[in-house]
């Protein structure tokens, strides 16, 4: 590796540096010199060495968590695709038609949010800093399969440069990216955000898995029906909501766990986001507490209001909530970011928490919005640092205190 | 039965390079320097020239601020060179030492019979005052005011730090005498801190103080760490701190009549090559040290200090002021770690998070040891991780709070979040730890220095 090493030092670095002919690329080139090998520059003050971690390792550990969310939502977008049309899901089959939908979408996503990412570098003349490696990872999986690419494109782009690089960049943003992202997608297009109709994709992926097409339109099955879960509690009548796959039969606990239903991407399966959260956890990369409290804050709400029990909403289990809908992988992989999340350990219970009451209130009271979670993350990541302020004045008064004894 | 403290937050680092508990010889140094640079926010002015003969003991430099603060000649010689930097700032005096030192004499002391003032004001004229430091500000104690307490360090938890108990059983009697000294200069109480780990009969058995025993998790050897555990500083309040080796010094001069500058210091690091102990003056040369006990062949850091809190210096460097211990690592600007951040780093990588299998290897084998190089290993970010500094601080202190108004200055947030408490040494862990590869040393060492010039 030392002479490819030598020869990117020798023969290309020079374009890309000041007075070369690619100058204006020099963010780029460092952004990938960077990422093949680590930066050997030592220290110049203070501490003579270095803990072996960086933040490209924690970004990595995170797009390795998310893995098997990702496997899984492929394979789960292909499996949907076959029931809709009314053929027997093959394996291999469900998983390559899931590849192909999703592929795009991670594409573009990224190829829009890194462009951003390494022009303002460039223009700032700092390094291209890899938080967005995990923004574009999480945005494919937040969104419904049918979400135009251009769309994508516009959301992410949005976020980006609105909700990260006017505060700073990574590290200085107050609203977790990827569910600006998504947000801005809601209320800019509603009709391809929410419904029956936008979460299995029932055309072909690159002319593979077709279905059969009639003036135009995918035929599905008859007893075929998209909605999400979620979605089917605004229809509920009666006491209890009793939720169905997409072919009508009643989903069991253990359906909503493995995640073999309709929803965004990555966000179906909630076996698969434990696996995540399993990896995060014990490597040390998101906060327990955080994750513990939103599942407390969320399960005893829910708890809460089914011994009140005054609409069919409220008739919903502990447990069914947080399987379904974006309550998990909320938790695991965005109300812990660690950059718009509280910073203190006790501001943590808190932050967490309130995310978890929250998202139940919003799914209950307001069927309009029945993924809860996406406001309430984007609305405690506002609040987070009110919490931080209470948790460090109340450290500032036991100075104080201390003092005056 | 002395107050017991536990710490709990800390790393113990387990870098390669200890020294062996041995006396390996004596460094000689032709040349002395004496650096300003090693007394933070010192506005130093000259009280010699070039081709001035000084004896050990002759005023050198004295301090702007406070005419009766010198800096004296650790050697006798004669002046060779008065070295500046950018606008005229001083960077050292470089002292040509004689074969044989020869000492000003200011005549034998017993501590037992000198008042307090008497004995400050012979440390500020030998020159002996500067190993007296003060919380707040991390600087020299200022002599004008009257602390509230002393605090002696007696152990050492820095990385391959070597050996208090072994420094100071060389010479308990110095010890004993600089402590009865010390003793007088407070009407407050003085605080001995030892370790559970700490055998010095010397240590143990010291007279007139209160004696704490810290478990030995780095950084409970640090002084500030030991003060918030005992008695935190609050605003207006001035401690003292002095570290027992550098009390061992204070010691022997009053006994013999004379300075003697010459300091027991350990031999470290994966590329030093004979380690173990040495003796060497403050200020002296270390190229004889270094020449031909250093690994051969690969790019090095030498270091006055310790690696996390140490100063920089080349093979001709000096044994800084304050330091009982040299360092040498490899340099590491010649490897090219390929997708580094992606690899597994079973045997290589240390990582006191759990991103890297270091914890999971020193499970099976507790004694492993690594060989630290001085890359930053990451590039320089915002701060993006929470909860990293808070585990390696083990402070009623909320770190990196106070970091983050410290870059601001925002002096009343500072106060608040205790900046007069702490010293760049106390945040070299958090820095060590960070992901974002920040120099949280620096920016606290500037921070304090610019927070002093606004207060007084």
């Amino acid at each position: 590796m030392k002479s490819l090493k030598n020869q990117l030092d020798k023969n290309i670095k020079p374009h890309f540096e000041k007075g070369g002919k690619l100058e204006k690329l020099h963010a780029l080139y460092d952004a990938v010199d960077t990422f093949l090998f680590v930066p050997n520059s030592t220290s110049k003050s203070g501490v003579h060495i270095h803990d072996a971690r960086d933040s490209k390792r924690t970004m990595s550990i995170v797009i390795l968590a998310l893995i098997p969310a990702l496997l899984f939502g492929m394979y789960n977008v292909g499996y949907q695709h076959y029931l809709s049309i009314g053929a027997t899901p093959v394996f291999w089959e469900s998983f390559v038609f899931g590849l192909l939908a999703i592929l795009p979408v991670i594409i573009v996503s990224y190829a829009v949010g890194l462009g951003i990412e390494i022009v303002i570098a460039q223009v700032k003349g700092h390094e291209v800093q890899e938080g967005f490696l995990v923004t574009g990872i999480l945005i494919p999986m937040i969104v419904p399969v049918d979400t135009p690419l251009w769309m994508i494109a516009l959301a992410t782009a949005f976020a980006v440069v609105f909700a990260k690089e006017v505060f700073g960049g990574t590290g200085y943003n107050v609203f977790n990216v990827a569910l600006v992202t998504r947000a801005f997608l809601f209320f800019a297009y509603p009709s391809k955000m929410s419904g029956d109709q936008v979460w299995v994709r029932s055309g072909n992926s690159f002319g593979f898995g077709d279905a059969t097409v009639v003036d135009g339109v995918a035929q599905t099955v008859d007893a075929y029906s998209g909605a999400t879960p979620l979605g089917q509690i605004e229809s509920a009548t009666g006491n209890s909501v009793v939720f169905h796959d997409t072919m009508g039969n009643p989903l069991s606990l253990w359906d909503m766990f493995v995640g073999l239903i309709p929803g965004s991407v990555g966000e179906t399966s909630t076996l698969a986001i434990l696996i995540g959260a399993l990896i995060l956890i014990t490597l040390g990369v998101a906060s327990w507490k955080t994750i513990f409290s939103v599942f407390a804050g969320g399960m005893l709400t829910a708890l809460l209001l089914n011994t009140l029990s005054v609409i069919p909403a409220m008739s919903i289990s502990p447990l069914q909530h947080v399987l379904l809908g974006g309550f998990a992988f909320g938790t695991v992989f965005m109300a812990t970011d660690p950059v718009t999340s509280a910073r203190t350990e006790k501001g943590k219970w808190i932050y967490g928490f309130l995310i978890g009451v929250l998202t139940i209130l919003i799914r209950v009271f307001n069927p309009g919005f029945p993924e809860g979670m996406m406001l309430a993350i984007l609305f405690m990541n506002a609040f987070a640092p009110v919490i931080d302020y209470f948790i460090v004045e109340q450290n500032i008064k036991k100075r104080l205190k201390r003092a005056s004894k | 039965m002395p107050k017991q403290i536990k710490i709990k937050k800390g790393l113990n680092i387990p870098i390669e390079g200890e020294a062996p508990e041995n006396i390996v010889g004596h460094i000689k140094s032709s040349t002395v320097r004496i650096c300003p640079e090693d007394f933070p926010g010192l506005i130093a002015k000259l009280k010699v020239k070039v081709g001035d003969k000084v004896k050990a003991g002759t005023p050198v430099l004295y301090d702007k601020n406070n005419e009766a603060l010198f800096f004296v000649s650790p050697v006798s010689g004669e002046v060779t060179a008065i070295n500046r930097g950018e606008k005229r700032k001083l960077l050292d005096v470089t002292i040509q030492a004689d074969k044989n030192t020869e000492a000003e004499n200011f005549g034998k002391a017993d501590p037992s019979g000198l008042s307090g003032e008497e004995i400050k004001s012979l440390l500020l004229n030998t020159g002996l005052w500067p190993f007296i430091k003060q919380r707040p500000y991390d600087t020299i104690a200022n002599p004008e005011k009257s602390p509230r307490d002393i605090f002696i360090t007696g152990f050492s938890t820095a990385p391959l730090s070597p050996s208090v108990d072994f420094i100071v059983d060389r010479e308990p009697e110095s010890f004993r005498t600089g402590l009865e000294a010390l003793v007088k200069l407070t009407t407050g109480k003085v605080y001995l801190s030892i370790s559970t780990e700490t055998k010095s009969e010397a240590l143990r058995n010291a007279k007139n103080v209160e004696i704490c025993e810290f478990n030995p998790l780095h950084p409970a050897g640090n002084t500030g760490v030991q003060i918030n555990n005992i008695v935190p500083v609050n605003k207006g309040e001035t401690v003292w701190t002095i570290s027992a080796v550098d009390l061992v010094i204070i010691g022997r001069a009053l006994l013999k009549g004379e300075i003697n500058f010459t300091r027991c210091i350990a031999y470290t690091g994966s590329e030093a090559v004979k380690k173990g102990y040495y003796t060497a003056v403050i200020g002296g040369e270390l190229t004889s040290l270094f020449d031909s006990n250093v690994t051969k062949g690969k790019n090095l850091r030498y270091i006055s200090g310790n690696v996390l809190t140490g100063t920089k210096i080349d093979e001709n460097g000096i044994l800084r002021f304050y330091d009982s211990q040299v360092t040498v690592i490899p340099e590491g600007n010649d490897k090219h770690d390929f997708i580094g951040w992606a690899t597994p780093g079973l045997n290589n990588k240390y990582s006191a998070g759990c991103t890297y299998p270091s914890k999971l290897m020193q499970m099976f084998n507790s004694s492993k040891k690594y060989r630290f190089d001085a890359r930053l290993l990451g590039g320089r970010r915002a701060i993006i991780m929470s909860n990293e500094y808070e585990k390696v601080f083990p402070m009623d202190i909320l770190p990196e709070q106070l970091v983050k108004s410290t870059i601001a200055f925002n002096i009343e947030r500072m106060e608040e979040l205790g900046i007069y408490e702490v010293a760049p040494e106390d945040f070299a862990l958090c820095e060590f730890v960070d992901t974002s590869k920040l120099e949280i040393q620096k920016i606290i060492r500037e921070g304090l220095l610019k927070l002093r010039k606004e207060m007084e």
